[in-house]
């Protein structure tokens, strides 16, 4: 009976990761259903932008408060899931802070300082997220796509953080206390918890103490699992998806959208002078689906677009600069982003539920997003400029643009009349060709 | 205007061929304000004595309205027309004193056979300084304020944000910028068609959001580098019934008053 604790330990352990890696597979499922697109040119370039955007979370401190604090709780979690490998060891082996004899007490000291005051600065600074999100009155955080699972998720993230940093320092202070009372051998050096904590257990029994010990350190590894499985329903899903989302970000100039080959075909054929208008189509696979002209559902998006929707952590830096948004438009890039991955959400259940997709009589577009949001847009590429982990919320508008234009010809009037207007006299306006030239004649 | 503006085809006549060809585009050749940011570059390219020529009457719209409004038919129609064209004439160098048309034929005419070396106005006109072709005297400016605005599809599209303003401070006015400038520029509003058509129903109009800030910086002059971006400025200013003390001017048109053009 001694191994139980171990055995238990094993098996969550192996029930948490499966069930995280399954959560992954869906995803890269999910997305899967996009459209292929070769984004692997200049790997070199695509590692250092991962590098300097994802890890040195270059794009953060535009925002210097939120961007501070950012850092803090990224540094904080990164460097405290090193403990996680010392508790997988611990628990599975039944041994108390493995760490210690493999770093030596010196080294182990440092760390476990070290450790202590990263986890103090994550629960100041998210706390202070805490105030900012919910009393502050920034005003990308309480806009109306923001209410209901949007702003609970936020808070909910918020709270697991503090209840894991409170659990790791729970534990800390009844250990530094065992350890002063000899019932544990002394390793670490516990700079906050011996100072700040340990004092409120001073008049706590052994047994008390070794209870609260192993209560922390189970709280705190049952809550990393739970914290994981999480990440698949909540926009936390950026602290992984981001690495990815960076690695296969647009490397071309912002101002480049793509050209359609197969317009160009269609065109080059129209122009060819020596082209026969007579001549018999060549023969088409019959099997072939005819493309489709831009995008109105999520099968319309490339894959990136859809692993951009997955990466978005709704923060509304996009929106905060959009100047339709600004100006009071219907038009918010974050609620695109959000959009289109509630929709991927749609999709992914109705295949979960069916075993492959069966149409919904549903679409991104008009169902989630609205004309009036998609012809509010400039294309000034202020949003994909703000996204701290470069998303394009712009190649998504253009896409669907596109859809309302060649697939429907659904264009807003003053459109149709300035495209007629290119189409025949070669200018937006109704100005004769032949009178391009009459500028050079006046003064 | 008081010399001959050449056409490629008048060039290819001779045999010759220019030093760069300046795309005009719609606006400059159409719009009365842009005429005027149209003609005053003429100016300046023939003080310094740069040999140019531009397409005329073989000219056509690049295909951004459509483009960006999402018409791929429409814009390959007038982009494949160009290309047909420019290459023809075997052209090499290419300037525009507009950034969706510097934009547009820049990074997408490659792709459908059209690879030439694009420049904005700005830029070329950089250039002649550096190499020493162009001089500008700025006293006129003096003691004026100047805040710049930056065209989205020069600067976030492209990443140009220095060249208008290396000109600007040949100028010897005092330059300010906007809370919005540079990467984090504020968009005037017409881009992405948005020109051709009434904007959706909000609080206000970008340009006069844009321009407020701009006036909060108190300027004599609103510089901008593109002839959309003036348009909307224009109206801004008109807005708040500023137009009698603050003018809005393109970086070009500023630098051939400079020059006394």
């Amino acid at each position: 009976m001694q191994y139980i604790d171990n055995i238990i330990f094993f098996i969550a352990l192996i029930a948490g990761f499966g069930f995280f890696f399954k959560s992954l597979k869906e995803i890269y499922r999910n997305i899967q259903l996009g459209k292929k697109i070769d984004r692997t040119d200049n790997p070199s370039v695509r590692w250092k932008t991962m590098a300097k955007v994802a890890l040195g979370q270059s794009k953060m401190g535009k925002r210097p408060i939120a961007g501070f604090l950012h850092v803090i709780v990224y540094v904080g979690f990164v460097i405290i899931n090193i403990e996680l490998i010392e508790i997988i060891v611990d628990g599975i082996f039944g041994t108390h802070r493995f760490l210690a004899g493999i770093f030596g007490d010196t080294l182990y000291g440092v760390f476990t300082a070290t450790l202590e005051i990263l986890a103090l600065l994550v629960i100041i600074a998210v706390v202070l997220f805490f105030i900012r999100r919910n009393f502050y009155g920034v005003k990308r955080l309480t806009m109306k796509e923001l209410f209901g699972w949007p702003k609970q998720d936020a808070n909910w993230i918020l709270l697991i953080e503090f209840a894991l940093m409170t659990a790791f320092f729970t534990m800390n202070s009844a250990d530094w206390v065992l350890q002063q009372r000899g019932v544990l051998a002394e390793h670490g050096n516990f700079p906050v918890s011996s100072g700040l904590i340990a004092p409120l257990f001073g008049n706590f029994g052994d047994s008390t103490l070794v209870f609260l010990e192993r209560g922390a350190w189970w709280f705190h590894f049952v809550g990393i699992l739970f914290f994981m499985n999480y990440l698949y329903y909540s926009k936390h899903l950026h602290i992984i998806l981001a690495f990815p989302n960076t690695w296969f970000a647009n490397l071309q100039p912002k101002g480049k959208f793509n050209n359609l080959d197969s317009v160009t075909k269609e065109i080059k054929l129209m122009m060819d002078p020596n082209a026969d208008p007579y001549a018999a189509a060549p023969e088409a696979d019959p099997n072939a689906v005819p493309d489709k002209f831009g995008a109105n559902d999520i099968f319309d998006l490339n894959q990136v677009q859809l692993l951009n929707a997955y990466s978005c952590t709704e923060c509304g830096r996009c929106t905060s600069v959009c100047p339709a948004n600004i100006t009071g438009k219907k038009l918010s890039p974050r609620k695109i982003m959000m959009d289109t991955r509630d929709r991927i959400e749609e999709v992914a259940k109705n295949i979960n539920k069916n075993g492959k997709f069966v149409d919904d009589g549903k679409k991104l577009l008009d169902d989630h997003i609205q004309r009036e949001e998609l012809w509010a847009c400039t294309t000034c590429n202020a949003c994909v400029e703000a996204c701290p982990v470069l998303i394009d919320p712009l190649s998504i508008i253009f896409e669907m643009r596109r859809f309302l234009v060649m697939e429907q010809s659904s264009a807003p009037s003053e459109l149709n009349v300035m495209m007629t207007n290119v189409e025949n006299n070669a200018a937006p306006w109704a100005y004769n060709q032949a009178d391009r030239l009459n500028w050079a004649k006046e003064n | 205007m008081d010399f001959t503006i050449k056409t490629m085809a008048e060039y290819a006549a001779e045999g010759k061929a220019p030093e760069v060809l300046f795309f005009v585009g719609c606006a400059g050749s159409f719009d009365d304000r842009a005429k005027k940011i149209t003609k005053a570059f003429c100016k300046i390219l023939h003080k310094v004595g740069v040999e140019f020529a531009v397409l005329g009457q073989e000219e056509s719209c690049n295909g951004d309205p459509a483009k960006r409004a999402g018409n791929e038919f429409i814009f390959q129609m007038m982009a494949l027309t160009n290309i047909e064209i420019m290459n023809a004439y075997e052209v090499k160098k290419i300037v525009t004193s507009c950034p969706h048309c510097f934009n547009i034929i820049k990074n997408e005419y490659p792709s459908l056979g059209g690879n030439y070396e694009v420049l904005h106005h700005t830029q070329f006109l950089r250039k002649l300084m550096e190499d020493g072709r162009l001089k500008i005297e700025g006293g006129s400016f003096k003691g004026k304020k100047i805040t710049f605005h930056d065209p989205c599809y020069l600067g976030r599209a492209n990443g140009e944000y220095e060249a208008p303003r290396m000109l600007l401070e040949k100028l010897d006015a005092e330059l300010v910028e906007m809370k919005r400038c540079k990467s984090n520029g504020l968009c005037c509003g017409a881009g992405g068609a948005q020109m051709f058509k009434e904007p959706e129903k909000g609080d206000k109009d970008i340009n006069v959001e844009r321009t407020e800030e701009a006036l909060s910086e108190t300027p004599n002059i609103i510089a901008t580098g593109c002839p959309f971006c003036n348009t909307m400025m224009t109206d801004g200013v008109k807005h708040f019934n500023k137009n009698d003390e603050v003018a809005v001017k393109d970086i070009v048109e500023l630098l051939a008053e400079a020059e006394d053009l």
